[in-house]
């Protein structure tokens, strides 16, 4: 039933994680306000790329479509990183939960896709549908491969 | 002050995320990941109904782009479903990646009807 953290499935809590478990518990005000501060700190740099790159209704939606590609691309590192060298028991739940998880968004992603279509550019809303899932999984295993390759450098260069 | 309705409005969501996935997660025992489905679905709906009725910029700062963008996430998406892949969970990861944006389609468009419906 309990699997290691190597096993995680879920980044925001994996209940067959034992300290994701325990952590709500253990500190609620202080995993509930770090998760909250790094979500208003991720949301704000989201708004701040959305108001830089606007879109209309018919276009593509670069800005979002730039941000949780970016965000997938982070997770899978942090995660990398997270797995290898356990750090803080806020760490998680401030940069995967809190930023990452503020920063990338869903409901501006399909709502986007719906508007495109509701403006008559389904084709654009099926690029846009299509190239949201066919980079960020790839990113998010992107991510990984890179923080791993960093890692993996970083042991050999402390053993040396 | 669109700055400050934006924090407001992630400081809920992001924490809500993340006890809407515990409560969810803690209810069953498939590795499908219920819980980040349920906050995208609901974000999605919410959403929706909002864009379909005359909000103003700051109900829009505070409910769409705090909110809803911090409730819901891609980031928990992509990973669960890379690692459900790699756990030898495949087809999870196909249905997870599908399910979640057929449904978040028909979350959104719903909201849309609805809140057209209901505001004329």
């Amino acid at each position: 039933m309990t699997r290691p953290d190597e096993h995680r499935v879920d980044p925001d809590v994996d209940l067959r994680v034992p300290a994701d478990r325990r952590e709500l518990a253990a500190h609620p005000a202080a995993v509930l306000g770090t998760i909250a501060a790094g979500g208003a700190l991720g949301a704000l740099a989201r708004a701040g790329v959305q108001t830089a790159f606007p879109h209309p209704p018919a276009g593509f939606g670069w800005a979002t479509f730039g941000v949780n590609v970016t965000g997938c691309l982070l997770i899978g590192a942090l995660m990398a990183v997270l797995t290898a060298r356990p750090a803080g028991p806020l760490v998680r739940p401030f940069l995967g939960v809190g930023v990452l998880g503020g920063f990338t968004t869903f409901s501006t992603y399909v709502v986007d896709v719906r508007q495109a279509v509701a403006a008559g550019a389904p084709g654009t809303a099926l690029a846009y549908l299509a190239a949201t899932v066919l980079l960020a999984l790839p990113a998010v295993v992107a991510g990984d491969a890179v923080a791993g390759r960093l890692l993996a450098r970083a042991g050999r260069e402390a053993t040396r | 002050m669109t700055v400050l309705l934006i924090v407001l409005g992630a400081a809920v969501g992001a924490p809500l995320r993340y006890l809407t996935d515990r409560a969810v997660q803690a209810r069953h025992d498939s590795p499908f990941p219920w819980g980040t489905l349920t906050v995208n679905m609901a974000g999605s709906l919410l959403l929706g109904a909002l864009v379909a009725v005359p909000a103003s910029p700051a109900l829009t700062a505070l409910v769409g782009t705090g909110f809803c963008g911090a409730l819901t996430t891609w980031s928990t998406l992509g990973y669960e479903t890379v690692r459900l892949h790699r756990e030898g969970a495949r087809r999870y990861a196909v249905a997870n990646a599908a399910v979640s944006v057929v449904a978040g389609l028909t979350a959104a468009s719903l909201g849309y009807a609805l809140a057209h419906a209901v505001t004329g």
